[in-house]
């Protein structure tokens, strides 16, 4: 069959490839949402606790940076995902779907983000933190008005790096029972030879990473003032 | 007025200890710059570091107008580092905000209503020079403005005293004039108290009133710039008024002295005095000639013929006010 007629009449395109996209959308933005919610208060916190940082405590930074963060890190996604399917399956109630799947995502992205999150906010000089001090500010202030706001360019580029690295991850999640692009690339384009439904799904997923980063470097570009 | 008494800091190396400040004592009246000299490693970092309790000092005080800060608790503190305006070597401006944004810091951490803000930031941008920039941010700036954007900033909470860390040691030699030119017309404007510390000689040649020597972690030497200058002993006047080390190998024979005298003085003809009232030729090897604080320095090297009366000379000079070292008799 014509290529081009394919695309147009071939059921995985015109019926499964959009709720496919969406729930790709889906697992990205949801996991994306809570890994910087989670994963920005925790790079924070890996900064501060270590031995320079503004609040050293060896014990803490020890158990978040040494056996949470490094062992998560240290264990491949894949199976990261399924070890944790009975976990999202208490969370949310189901251990199929998008939702589920975002359980494991968010999971096993918050270590990652909160590396560089940390790895930005060192970038911060110390110089600024110290002024900052020696004008009066609180140590929260510090983090509130130096920190943050200081690292924003790295933060935000961050950002982006985990928003490309959890469209590929969610592909993976796709053939544990995630859904998505994943799923419609193995099932139709891998168990069904279909080699138009995988082609497809490719170039929208590179097309995707293409926009994340494009956007990504340019608000980057907008909050960079050094 | 800034008073430091016996300051004393210990660091932990391992099981060594080791003295960074040694009991460092020194006083600042207000409307007097203070300049503390020193090389690297001499404890001045140590030393800023204390003064703006960034860390606390293993003992001793550091009092603004009496009011103790060293031993101060945490949450006094915050408020107590306000009597303390600081300058920093490389401004420390944060690259985020503009330049009104940056010198609106210090208030926007105590909540100061907006109106209020805008008013002083823009005063103080006026009194640096600086109101054009208000919407810059420090990247858009140079050396010399950002460093005046650093000014504005520590003036910004009313401090009694301005601490400056090596304000001019990152600038070229023009900006560096114009920023102790800055530091002198706000000292006179706010008779504030300001301590400058730097490396370099010609900071305290042309700022200060009175100056410390730093040296692994004590004061050795202090005072105004008029007495240290006089001591032609002492290290400050050495390196105030310098003069070349070694005599050339090829100096006719005769008698090397130094003279070193001050004010009204040093605009007298001490030299044709001499030739006159000894009848002698005077040969001049080195000098210099050089305002310090309110006064008028001159350092002479000079020599005299073989058969000199050196003591009737030297005595002359002494009864006329002239600090006299014989250098070598060859």
């Amino acid at each position: 069959m014509d290529f081009f007629t394919d695309l147009t009449t071939n059921p995985g395109i015109t019926k499964a490839m959009w709720p496919a996209f969406i729930e790709t959308l889906q697992m990205v933005g949801i996991s994306g949402l809570f890994t910087v919610l989670v994963g920005l208060p925790l790079g924070i916190l890996l900064l501060n606790t270590a031995k320079d940082g503004l609040t050293p405590n060896k014990t803490l930074n020890v158990v978040l940076s040494g056996i949470i963060v490094n062992i998560t890190r240290s264990i491949p996604f894949a199976i990261l995902m399924l070890s944790l399917i009975p976990f999202a399956t208490a969370l949310v109630g189901v251990s199929l779907g998008p939702i589920a799947a975002s359980v494991s995502l968010t999971i096993g992205t918050i270590p990652f983000f909160a590396r560089l999150v940390e790895t930005a906010l060192r970038e911060v000089s110390v110089g600024k933190i110290d002024a900052a001090l020696v004008m009066g500010s609180t140590k929260m202030q510090v983090i509130r008005k130096v920190l943050v706001p200081e690292a924003m360019p790295g933060l935000i580029a961050a950002t982006t790096t985990t928003l490309v690295t959890l469209i590929g991850y969610s592909a993976m999640a796709g053939l544990v029972g995630g859904g998505g692009l994943g799923r419609l690339a193995y099932n139709y384009g891998f168990q069904r030879y279909d080699s138009t439904i995988m082609i497809v799904t490719i170039v929208i997923i590179v097309l995707m990473v293409q926009l994340v980063q494009i956007v990504g470097d340019r608000i980057t570009r907008v909050v960079d003032h050094r | 007025m800034i008073t430091v008494t016996d300051l004393r800091k210990e660091y932990q190396q391992g099981d060594r200890t080791v003295v960074a400040l040694d009991g460092v004592s020194l006083h600042v009246d207000a409307g007097q710059i203070h300049g503390i000299i020193g090389h690297s490693g001499a404890g001045k970092s140590t030393l800023v570091r204390c003064l703006t309790l960034l860390d606390r000092p293993t003992s001793g005080s550091v009092a603004v107008n009496n009011k103790e800060l060293a031993n101060v608790s945490d949450a006094d503190l915050r408020i107590a580092r306000r009597r303390i305006g600081m300058v920093f070597q490389h401004a420390n401006l944060m690259d985020s905000r503009t330049t009104a944004q940056n010198v609106a810091f210090p208030l926007e951490l105590i909540g100061t209503p907006k109106a209020e803000i805008k008013a002083k930031v823009a005063d103080l941008l006026e009194l640096v020079g600086l109101a054009k920039f208000a919407d810059a941010y420090p990247s858009q700036l140079s050396g010399g403005q950002r460093q005046r954007v650093g000014i504005a900033r520590a003036l910004c909470s009313d401090p009694d005293v301005l601490l400056c860390d090596e304000p001019t040691s990152a600038l070229d030699p023009k900006t560096t004039d114009e920023i102790l030119e800055l530091i002198k017309s706000v000292r006179d404007r706010l008779n504030l108290t300001v301590l400058i510390i730097t490396h370099e000689m010609n900071v305290v040649k042309q700022a200060c009133d009175s100056v410390s020597l730093l040296e692994t972690g004590r004061i050795v030497e202090h005072g105004d710039i008029e007495k240290v200058v006089a001591d032609p002993a002492g290290r400050l006047s050495q390196a105030l008024l310098p003069m070349p080390g070694d005599l050339p190998d090829n100096l006719p024979s005769g008698t090397v002295l130094d003279l070193l005298y001050s004010g009204a003085r040093a605009t007298e003809p001490v030299i044709s005095s001499i030739a006159r009232t000894f009848n002698v030729d005077v040969n001049v090897l080195a000098g210099s000639v050089e305002h310090l604080g309110e006064h008028q320095f001159a350092h002479l090297r000079i020599q005299l013929p073989e058969g000199s009366d050196i003591p009737a000379i030297t005595t002359h000079l002494l009864s006329n006010g002239v600090a006299v070292t014989v250098k070598e008799a060859k």
